[in-house]
């Protein structure tokens, strides 16, 4: 028998939801378990209402689908676009592809690491910003590019930079 | 009367601050008392002018580029709404010389229709081609698809027809038409342009596709990181689905096609289109063995039509016009029109639909404008991440898949990458490989595991640690990946490196001695 104290408690458990996150995860499930390959809209969903996926949606998730847990998890960690953790206020995508590499995106990377303090997947202190790389945003003949929640912004220089990041952390 | 004026909701135009120009020609029309119809147009793909402003006027649409906010009064005291002298006028839109000299097929709608209004569609020649495929058997209909010599403009090349061929010989109770718009490779974006810009476009193709095969669900798959494609995409085939040209009696023919449209999550793999069918099942982005083909065991193990938007886009105009009619344009095996979207390090960038055989360097400098920089163009990046770099003495290659995979290369989904003298050639074929093993989707272990070992051996080369020995390392490993990996990820990932280490060497070279005398 193992102890108390040596069991593993799972991080992925329901109980662990606030109420609104696990109406949201409620509500999506019984909008869209019914799709045919339902996960990545569910996962879709799940995102857009709370920002993550958290993993304590996880075994309901799976539930509804009649899948298992490590199924779920594995589409979860195997795209870059869901997160497993709450966000900051804003999310900065800058392009790291060669389109915009050629036109100086690389400094703006930097800059931007030294300005935030973080790097890619990390969220700054003041919980303002979370920065993401993402590779092409289909904005290849004005690069630069970078993407602001839902916004595109082009040739993005280091001034814009700057007053983008100052904006975000003022609200 | 009001005055229609025309400014584009395309990615590219709002990022270049569209959205702020329409409020600001709103506000100064209401306060002047003037009344204007603005219409949210697509993009020409003149994407160094936008926002792009059009103005109808007596003498056709005439234009405003690249127009600011601030520009917008003073564009109102020049009496633009009547085409009024201003620095920023470009003249009759059409006229302009980078569009009027190109081939547009695919892209003949894109900006001049308001791109979700169903009559601008019809007025301008869309359902032409679905109308002409009612009409014929689906033999008929795969027929003009393969005589017209459509190949796959997702990058493969594939003849459409005999995919299309293979999908309507095979028995099933539910066959299904795939849409690849996971437009992940750098330098591209016509996929984007055809959903913010001409929609119905691609619900057509895909409507003709369903009736060629007997598959009467279609799927878009569409990335994730074009969200206001997504939005007008659904807008679209709701449309389309109230207005009967999608559902249960498309277009009062008594057949069915229902389309739906789903999201990708930010994966380079799933372009792979078995990758993509793994995902739109809801499952990880892994790349399956093939055989079976798709087009036998596709979709939830069903015969399945995969195509690129490109290709599904330019279908009804094979339907309308005949096959002959496209055949007629290209070269060689390359038939018909590619829309070559031009980016990076250019002063004109955007997109250049022509047939193919245009070389190059037309497209870098006739159309281009040369580098934005100034500085000479050193090397382009042809076909994405994974396309080869070429130098200049490369520029005249004709673009034509069989011209390209001659020297090593290949067109893609015709994205065109130009750098300037400044780039680090080593630090692009480092990077080539990086994005590998970011976007390695595991299965295989010489992408899987090869694309790592690939960035260490281009740091130590870059660290002159035992140079010559890490080359030859680099090349064996290249090998290695382009023959054993299982789909194009790690089969391609070695062009990009490759073409850096053969024409530009210098800068594998070790750093120059400092002379001391």
């Amino acid at each position: 028998m193992i102890p108390a104290s040596a069991r593993i408690e799972p991080i992925d458990r329901p109980a662990d939801l606030d109420e609104a996150q696990r109406a949201h995860v409620a509500g999506v499930l019984a909008d869209l378990s019914g799709l045919p390959g339902a996960l990545l809209p569910i996962l879709h969903a799940i995102q857009d209402g709370l920002g993550f996926v958290p993993p304590a949606s996880v075994p309901l998730i799976a539930q509804a689908l009649n899948i298992s847990r490590a199924d779920v998890h594995g589409v979860i960690t195997f795209y870059h676009h869901f997160r497993s953790t709450r966000p900051g206020r804003h999310v900065l995508r800058l392009c790291r592809a060669e389109a915009c590499q050629a036109m100086g995106a690389r400094v703006l990377e930097q800059r931007l690491r030294e300005r935030l303090g973080i790097g890619f997947h990390e969220t700054t202190a003041d919980g303002a910003i979370t920065l993401e790389p993402v590779y092409c945003l289909g904005n290849c003949a004005c690069a630069p590019s970078l993407m602001l929640d839902d916004n595109v912004y082009a040739r993005v220089g280091e001034s814009e930079l700057d007053l983008l990041v100052a904006r975000c952390r003022e609200d | 009367m009001a005055t229609t004026v025309y400014v584009p909701r395309d990615t590219t135009a709002l990022a270049c601050g569209a959205e702020a120009v329409a409020r600001a020609i709103e506000a100064q029309a209401r306060a002047r008392g003037i009344d204007v119809r603005i219409v949210r147009n697509g993009s020409r793909g003149l994407c160094w002018l936008e926002p792009l402003v059009e103005v109808a006027t007596a003498r056709g649409r005439v234009g405003y580029g690249p127009v600011a906010p601030a520009d917008v009064a003073d564009l109102f005291d020049a009496g633009f709404l009547d085409g009024g002298a201003h620095a920023l006028a470009l003249g009759p839109v059409e006229a302009i010389p980078y569009l009027a000299s190109q081939q547009r097929l695919c892209f003949a709608r894109n900006g001049i229709i308001d791109p979700l209004d169903l009559d601008d569609y019809a007025a301008h020649g869309g359902w032409k081609g679905l109308a002409a495929a009612l009409d014929l058997a689906p033999e008929a209909i795969m027929q003009a698809v393969l005589d017209s010599g459509l190949r796959g403009r997702g990058g493969a090349a594939f003849p459409a027809g005999i995919k299309w061929k293979t999908v309507l010989g095979s028995e099933a109770a539910q066959k299904y038409v795939v849409c690849n718009a996971d437009e992940g490779d750098s330098g591209t974006y016509s996929d984007r342009m055809v959903f913010e810009g001409d929609p119905y476009r691609l619900i057509e193709g895909m409507a003709i596709a369903g009736l060629a095969t007997g598959a009467t669900m279609g799927y878009v798959y569409l990335r994730s990181e074009y969200p206001l494609a997504f939005s007008l995409f659904r807008e679209a085939i709701e449309r389309a689905r109230a207005a009967g040209w999608l559902g249960s009696d498309v277009a009062g023919s008594g057949r069915r096609f229902e389309l739906d449209v789903r999201l990708g999550a930010g994966a380079y793999i799933c372009g792979e289109e078995t990758a993509l069918l793994e995902s739109l099942e809801g499952k990880r982005g892994q790349v399956r063995f093939k055989p079976p083909l798709p087009a036998l065991k596709g979709l939830f193990g069903q015969p399945t039509v995969i195509n690129n938007v490109i290709t599904l886009a330019s279908v009804p105009d094979i339907l309308a016009n005949g096959a002959a009619w496209y055949r007629d344009y290209g070269v060689g095996r390359s038939r018909g029109t590619l829309p070559i979207q031009l980016g990076g390090n250019l002063r004109r960038g955007g997109l250049v639909e022509r047939a193919f055989g245009v070389t190059l360097r037309e497209l870098l400098y006739d159309y281009g404008g040369g580098s934005a920089s100034g500085r000479p163009i050193r090397a382009v990046q042809v076909g994405g991440p994974l396309g080869a770099y070429l130098p200049e003495a490369q520029f005249d290659t004709p673009l034509d898949y069989e011209a390209f995979a001659a020297i090593g290369a290949m067109l893609g989904h015709g994205g065109i990458v130009a750098f300037d003298d400044t780039v680090d050639m080593a630090e692009q074929a480092r990077f080539a490989m990086e994005f590998c093993a970011i976007e390695s989707c595991g299965k295989c272990t010489p992408c899987r595991i090869g694309s790592t070992r690939g960035v260490e051996v281009i740091d130590r080369i870059r660290a002159s640690v035992e140079r010559e020995n890490n080359i030859a390392l680099l090349r064996s490993l290249s090998d290695t990946m382009l023959h054993g990996s299982l789909c194009a990820l790690g089969g391609l990932t070695p062009y990009p490196v490759l073409s850096a280490l053969d024409h530009f060497a210098e800068d594998f070279a070790p750093p120059v001695a400092r002379v001391v005398d």
